[in-house]
């Protein structure tokens, strides 16, 4: 390194932790670029994993991490990743990822895990955090993979919260398994009964939903595809 | 260099190395918890089948294993109803999924006797394990049976990977009541295990082999049938003994 680009890089203030640039990598996934709303990608487990909200958390909490996580390791990695074998690469990080994780929720959450076992196997899968892979952290530094891994894992994790809330409520009556409908009923006395919506369980409530989260939000913020 | 061949190579295996170290890393030293887990969990599924979930929920680790040890005796028997006692084998160590790859007339039938606090002749049921094939992996369970041996005094669920929301409902308190008090002989005799029906919302409560079944999970449900047709089939033997030892004991 010459003299003149040491000083330079020494002239140059450090960005902030949480500057302007950072904070968009993590709030735009949430509306603007959502990765479910607007790229419609990882569909197949908002469908799957939402029929009720607790194991959905535990869900969001995984891909959070996986996605993140990954986000930040293959960041670290990317100058030395032989660019033929990129995918193979990377698929085997989130797989050793994801592979943790599951292995840590089977000794510490052994009910949620068998709850959830082939869904969290099925985030290697999730075209989110290949997407984000490609996309960002073979190109950018680890610290803004990782911001942008959260934004995007956050932006899936409120859509998925969201279609679960509203199918567990609709579907079984509950939120969080607590009984909402039966306490409602009781209110009202004996004969009034909040009838509970089938279609909500199966996965094409969860389309349903889906669809009207898209939109309204592309009536808010006017997107339109091309 | 980086496009190499020899770099690619080298690089792959490095990776797959370290990946590899991490993951048995990783499996060795949370494997003690696992056991753990899984241990309390099968624990918890046995005495599922004769007390409800609530209270178990309520327990502690060592509650549960404390009112297992106080309450719990297992036998081991084999398809003709006879007890094994040689070989030390014990019903706790007896791995259901395992044996189920065997002929049925090979495999080690375990049985847990849930008895009064501190007196083990005074039974008050029978726990057997159930094992078969859901819609994507195997679902298995413990059905407990009455001192008459025919009634369902309760069951317990579990699956490897039903459908969440769907067949995975099996380990749901609501659906698992159903069974409750329905039989698994009809008056001449013969097995007829229960039946989980298609569809959900219609009231059996007046036949004693058919439970209402679960909406959108049918082959999980058929599943269930399956195995409890099964293993009843396989327990058939020591059930019809019990019976008429207590038939004799009542003359």
């Amino acid at each position: 390194m010459s003299a003149e680009t040491l000083e330079k890089a020494l002239v140059k203030p450090a960005e902030p932790l949480l500057s302007k640039r950072r904070k968009k990598l993590i709030t735009d996934p949430l509306i603007d670029d959502n990765p479910v709303t607007v790229q419609v990608l990882g569909i197949c487990s908002s469908l799957a994993v939402t029929t009720q909200m607790q194991p959905t958390l535990v869900m969001a909490i995984s891909v959070i991490f996986v996605v993140a996580l990954s986000n930040f390791v293959i960041s670290l990695m990317r100058n030395t990743i032989p660019s033929r074998v990129r995918i193979i690469v990377q698929l085997a990080v989130v797989a050793t990822l994801v592979t943790i994780v599951s292995e840590i929720l089977k000794a510490f959450a052994y009910d949620m895990y068998k709850e959830l076992s082939v869904f969290i196997g099925l985030i290697i899968t999730n075209c989110i955090v290949m997407g984000r892979l490609e996309a960002f952290a073979m190109g950018n530094k680890p610290y803004d993979s990782m911001l942008d891994g959260l934004g995007s894992a956050l932006g899936y994790s409120w859509i998925i919260l969201t279609v679960a809330f509203f199918r567990e409520l609709w579907g079984s009556g509950s939120v969080f398994g607590i009984p909402v409908f039966d306490y409602i009923s009781g209110l009202f006395g004996d004969d009034f009964n909040l009838a509970k919506n089938g279609l909500m369980v199966t996965p094409v409530g969860a389309f349903i939903i889906l669809g009207l989260i898209v939109w309204v939000q592309r009536t808010k913020t006017g997107y339109v595809e091309h | 260099m980086q496009q190499s061949n020899t770099y690619i190579i080298v690089y792959s295996a490095v990776l797959t190395i370290i990946l590899g170290l991490l993951l048995s890393g990783s499996a060795q030293v949370l494997g003690p918890w696992q056991q753990e887990a899984i241990a309390l969990d099968k624990k918890k599924q046995i005495l599922g089948a004769v007390i409800n979930a609530e209270e178990i929920a309520a327990m502690t680790p060592e509650q549960v294993n404390e009112f297992y040890a106080a309450r719990i005796s297992s036998t081991v028997v084999d398809i003709t109803g006879k007890e094994i006692t040689e070989g030390g084998v014990s019903a706790e160590k007896v791995e259901i999924a395992k044996d189920y790859k065997k002929p049925a007339d090979q495999r080690l039938y375990p049985v847990f006797i849930y008895h009064a606090e501190g007196n083990p002749e005074d039974v008050e049921s029978y726990i057997f394990p159930l094992y078969g094939a859901g819609l994507w992996d195997a679902i298995w369970g413990y059905l407990s049976l009455e001192t008459d041996m025919n009634t369902i005094g309760g069951i317990t669920l579990a699956h490897a990977a039903e459908t969440p929301g769907l067949g995975a409902r099996i380990t749901e308190s609501e659906v698992q009541a159903r069974y409750v008090g329905k039989k698994i002989f009809d008056e001449s005799g013969a097995l007829m295990a229960v039946q989980m029906q298609k569809g959900e919302g219609k009231d059996y409560s007046s036949d004693p082999h058919k439970v209402d079944g679960m909406s959108g999970a049918t082959i999980t449900g058929n599943g269930v049938n399956n195995m409890l047709k099964a293993y009843m089939g396989h327990y058939e033997a020591y059930i019809k003994a019990k019976s008429s030892q207590k038939a004799v004991a009542g003359l």
